[in-house]
């Protein structure tokens, strides 16, 4: 069986501006973003018949389809796990493409959480199980449950603060050259880093993503339809979820190695399936809802040995020239907090040459999903 | 406060720890620990369980101490902390709960800066049923 391998391409994307408060609602930021996709493309969106989103989002299939006129759908999939699915929205219509179940694909995130309603707030729709070994005890927001993984990793490693602040500034750094990133005209330094109010010990403020509101999507075709639309294809090379033996998604305390999460899993499959490994990659686009899933991803992924992701990001290395530059829209962290969807456009520019943070001669990108739940990846090519 | 909104799984643990006990699932065939509880064992595939009393002596393995904006309940109490206890008998059987004075004391009752990853510390139980933990030594 051929695989998955360079047969299919990013070819289209687009999306609306970013802010903390938009007007329209969410339904018409997905129909701006896709119609703005399928335009970078070149493609009619009569032409679509493949759909791919993730939980989350409000804005299903028949509105979005029946709004901007796609033609007849024959695939359509929405992964779960919220951020943990936006890699493996763009893994699904490729496999659809490949195999001939569709041939022109859109996948897309909307989202209104800069204005909308905090999840963690909705106390009535409090799920049996887990939460109910966690939430009665005061462990309430994703923040407070990344951190009890955050601050067990610096235990056990001697990964600090500062290497945490390393990947914020990372981040804010590359959205200050980034005119659409929410954060553009906004410095960090170390000094507000290190005295910004905490949010739940050991992560501070500036560990935490934005609350955005906007949308984004992108275009997969075939390679060989890739050739006559209108910028350079991007091509997916290799694509994974992730879903662990004895996983407990972000309160993962109960098995036996608690630091090793989905990236691990992804990561076999994503490499087992590449020309190239973690070493040869040019540019990472890497889910960064909080500070701390930096680390453990770049160990995940291949990049460092268990328990050197602290270390890992000293002395520049996740900066432009750097060893690894890292999520050079500005990321979750300072461009947009979409869902991970603008870590998978950015990877697209990047890789067309067009980023507002190029890498120059960039040829290879890793762009992942949500770690601590079960997530994807994507290695992308030009 | 927010209660355990429990299911058929956990529903267990919960009437134990009402009646002051800790249990934790175990496998009636293979005798291997699981947390959280499901229907089967992920070892051996048997259906069989039995509720196991444990010592309640454990470990801090991990622990955060959250600050508004939290639920109004919790608001009132932040900073107060959460830990993850790791249990003497099953070392990877892991308890998150609050790390607190004495039974019934509030979330915020010991300061943070006394909470050490590893320090030992043992069940007790608050009057709504929840565990608690103590310091071994305070
Ligand atoms: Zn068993």
């Amino acid at each position: 069986m051929a695989g998955l391998k360079d047969a299919t391409a990013i070819v289209g994307i687009g999306q609306t501006p970013f802010a903390r408060h938009l007007p329209e609602d969410e339904k018409t930021l997905a129909c701006r973003a896709v119609l703005a996709a399928l335009d970078d493309a070149g493609i009619a969106p009569g032409e679509v018949d493949a759909l791919a989103s993730y939980t989350m989002e409000e804005t299903d299939e028949v509105e979005l389809a029946k709004a901007v006129g796609f033609g007849d759908l024959t695939f359509f999939s929405k992964v779960g796990y919220g951020g943990g699915g936006s890699c493996a929205t763009v893994a699904h219509l490729a496999s659809a493409i490949a195999t001939g179940q569709a041939t022109v694909g859109v996948a897309w995130r909307s989202r209104k959480r800069g204005s909308g309603p905090r999840p963690w707030r909705n106390t009535a729709a409090q799920l049996p199980t887990p939460a109910q070994w966690t939430r009665p005890y005061g462990l309430l927001r994703p923040v407070d449950e990344i951190a009890m993984l955050a601050r067990r990793y610096m235990h056990e490693y001697g990964a600090t603060r500062d290497h945490l602040f390393n990947v914020a500034l990372a981040c804010r750094n590359r959205a200050n050259q980034n005119p659409a990133a929410v954060m553009y005209e906004r410095p960090l330094t170390r000094e507000m880093y290190m005295t910004s109010r905490w949010i739940s010990e050991p992560l501070c403020l500036f560990d935490n993503c934005l609350e955005t509101d906007g949308a984004l999507a992108c275009v997969v075709v075939s390679r060989e339809r890739a050739r006559d639309c209108r910028h350079t294809p991007v091509y997916v090379h290799s694509a994974a979820q992730g879903l662990p033996a004895q996983h407990h998604g972000m309160i993962n305390y109960w098995n036996d190695d608690p630091l090793t999460g989905p990236a691990w899993t992804a990561a076999r499959h994503l490499w087992k399936h590449a020309d190239f490994t973690a070493q040869d990659v040019d540019v990472a686009q890497i889910y960064d809802a909080f500070t701390a899933l930096i680390p453990l991803s770049l160990e995940g992924y291949g990049f460092c040995e268990r328990g050197e992701g602290g270390a890992f990001t000293e002395q520049g290395a996740l900066e432009i020239g750097g060893r690894l530059p890292l999520n050079t829209g500005g990321g979750g962290l300072s461009e947009a907090y979409v869902h991970g969807f603008n870590l998978i456009n950015e990877g697209v520019k990047q890789l067309r040459g067009t980023s507002t943070a190029q890498v120059p001669g960039a040829a290879t990108c890793l762009v992942t999903a949500g770690e601590g739940v079960p997530t994807s990846a994507l290695l992308l090519r030009s | 406060m927010l209660s355990p909104v429990t299911d058929p799984d956990g529903a267990p643990f919960w009437q134990y720890a009402a009646q002051g006990e800790l249990r934790v699932q175990a496998c009636a065939a293979c005798g291997e620990p699981r947390f959280p509880p499901r229907p089967c064992c992920p070892h051996c595939q048997s259906f069989a369980s039995e509720w196991r009393r444990v010592s309640g002596h454990g470990r801090i393995w991990s622990y955060v101490v959250p600050h508004p904006p939290l639920l109004p309940d919790y608001a009132e109490q932040a900073p107060y902390n959460v830990v993850v206890v790791e249990l003497t008998d099953a070392p990877r059987i892991r308890l998150v709960g609050n790390l607190v004075t004495g039974p019934d004391a509030p979330l915020n009752s010991l300061p943070p800066d006394r909470i050490r990853i590893g320090a030992k510390v043992h069940a007790v139980f608050s009057g709504t049923g929840l565990p608690q933990w103590v310091l071994e030594r305070p």
